[in-house]
């Protein structure tokens, strides 16, 4: 097996949550795609690590329709049974042709995102960020969300907080109901954008521990981080992206402590000293 | 010179009448129009399509760039003679409403554009369409920064309805005008206009204190 094609791992039997193939993605002459392809399967951890301006973020954001793809196809397994976004059949958008609203809103429809600069709702309390789009969007019964909102809240024990504003809380407590925000919707699938780097580092710990346990439990997440250490205990696959390519995949331990290829062994080891 | 004080006394009333049943609700129909249309015209403006975008800075050009006097009297007397006749009050409205559409689009585009970008993007990734983003998470963060700017123009407007005399509308200042005219005592209707209006913007400047307060509790300080 090549380092750079997706796993074909044990868990490889169980069913597919999102496979993309081949996106490619250029601003002006940057090409910051250059053919990825990533498989997530139901209940993986997959990690996307690599230098900046590798790509991995826009790799992120293409998953969900916030940047649109030159090229390549996204698809997305039948929904299980639990999930409100994206319920019923899957979904493949090939971004070669052209993509509309509608299918972009399809897309949007089977991911949440938590960004790494949180992007609360100022203007909302912590509650009201939180039931926004299950309420607006989904238009889900009003006490059903609330309380699956508090229940949520006390989760990632911020319970207290449900009627304050964003600007009352510290990073990580903000961190948190971005978190909760994204589960509200109840997703097939979860997207992380940097959660902790624009944390304090005593704020880092806290926002981990919540993506760790819902890693525990069994949901499928694609987290974009520079934490390595973090990657390694949570993640069931590692993907190394420099220069928009993959340069190298495979079980977090197998990338992160014995990294085959010459830049992915420069990149651990680099991060590792800066630790 | 002595001074009427019976006059000062009796001519309030027709003043503050004036203000009440003209220069008032004048203000508050035009702004309330205006502000629609401002809103309509910096959508425009923002819209990636050139033409409604070119069209929308066209409006906003003429609008600023010429007298509210002259668009007043280009409504009232012009108009009539391409057969559009229509009476002072609905002409008055017009007026000012085009006026504030001009002005205060330019301060929604400000503060549309104000919103960091990250606002819009976590409207879209909860599942949220453009327009349902720009109502529930844009327009009232930009509502927020637009408030002082906004009290500036809906202030303005105040005064500048007693342009609206010149076409004949019965407002604050035609009133003082009138008595002016019969009594010759020019210097004490006039002041007592002034003072009236002065009341009305001071009062509108507490509003907007207030307004902004409520709007800031969101905001860290």
């Amino acid at each position: 097996m090549s380092p750079t094609e997706p796993s074909n791992t044990p868990e490889g039997n169980s069913k597919l949550v999102l496979s993309a193939r081949n996106l490619a993605k250029a601003f002006g002459s940057n090409e910051v795609l250059r053919g990825i392809d990533i498989d997530v399967r139901r209940g993986q951890v997959v990690a996307l690590i690599g230098p900046s301006g590798s790509g991995k973020t826009t790799v992120l954001r293409s998953l969900n329709g916030l940047e649109v793809p030159d090229a390549g196809t996204v698809t997305f397994g039948d929904a299980d049974a639990g999930t409100v976004r994206g319920s019923g059949a899957g979904l493949t958008l090939d971004f070669a042709g052209t993509v509309g609203k509608r299918e972009i809103a399809a897309l949007r429809d089977r991911s949440a995102m938590v960004f790494q600069h949180y992007n609360l709702f100022p203007h909302m309390t912590v509650l009201k960020n939180i039931i926004e789009g299950p309420l607006q969007v989904q238009k889900r019964p009003r006490a059903e969300v609330v309380a699956e909102a508090e229940r949520l809240l006390a989760r990632v024990g911020l319970a207290d907080k449900r009627d304050a504003y964003p600007f009352e809380l510290s990073g990580g407590q903000q961190q948190r109901v971005g978190i909760v925000r994204a589960l509200a919707l109840k997703p097939q699938l979860l997207l992380f954008d940097e959660p902790t780097s624009a944390l304090d580092p005593e704020l880092v710990g806290e926002v981990l521990g919540v993506i760790k346990e819902l890693a525990d439990e069994g949901w499928t997440m694609v987290i974009v981080t520079h934490e390595l250490a973090f990657a390694r205990q949570v993640a069931d696959e590692v993907i190394f992206m420099d220069g928009g390519v993959v340069v190298e995949r495979g079980p977090a331990a197998e990338v992160l402590r014995g990294p085959r290829e010459e830049r992915t062994k420069q990149f651990v080891k680099r991060l590792q000293h800066e630790v | 010179m002595t001074f009427n004080w019976d006059l000062v006394w009796s001519s309030f009333g027709p003043i503050i009448g004036g203000a009440v049943t003209g220069t008032i609700p004048l203000t508050l129909a035009s702004f309330a129009l205006g502000l629609a249309l401002a809103l309509l015209v910096a959508l425009l403006r923002l819209s990636p399509n050139r033409l409604l975008s070119a069209v929308a800075r066209f409006y906003i050009s003429v609008i600023r760039g010429t007298p509210l006097l002259v668009q007043l009297f280009v409504i009232f007397y012009g108009l009539p003679s391409i057969g559009v006749k229509l009476e002072p009050w609905p002409s008055a409205i017009i007026a000012f409403s085009l006026n504030v559409g001009g002005y205060a689009a330019e301060v929604i585009r400000a503060a549309i554009l104000s919103v960091p970008k990250g606002q819009w993007e976590a409207g879209h990734t909860i599942g949220m369409s453009r327009p349902q983003t720009l109502v529930r998470i844009i327009l009232p963060q930009a509502a927020r920064v637009s408030v002082p700017p906004l009290s500036n123009t809906f202030i303005s407007l105040v005064k500048d309805t007693s342009l609206a005399s010149l076409i004949l509308v019965t407002e604050l200042f035609r009133n003082a005008q009138q008595i002016a005219a019969f009594s010759q005592e020019f210097m004490i209707l006039y002041l007592e206009s002034a003072l009236v209006y002065w009341v009305i913007c001071l009062v509108l400047s507490t509003g907007q204190s207030a307004l902004e307060r409520r709007l800031d509790r969101y905001v860290a300080h």
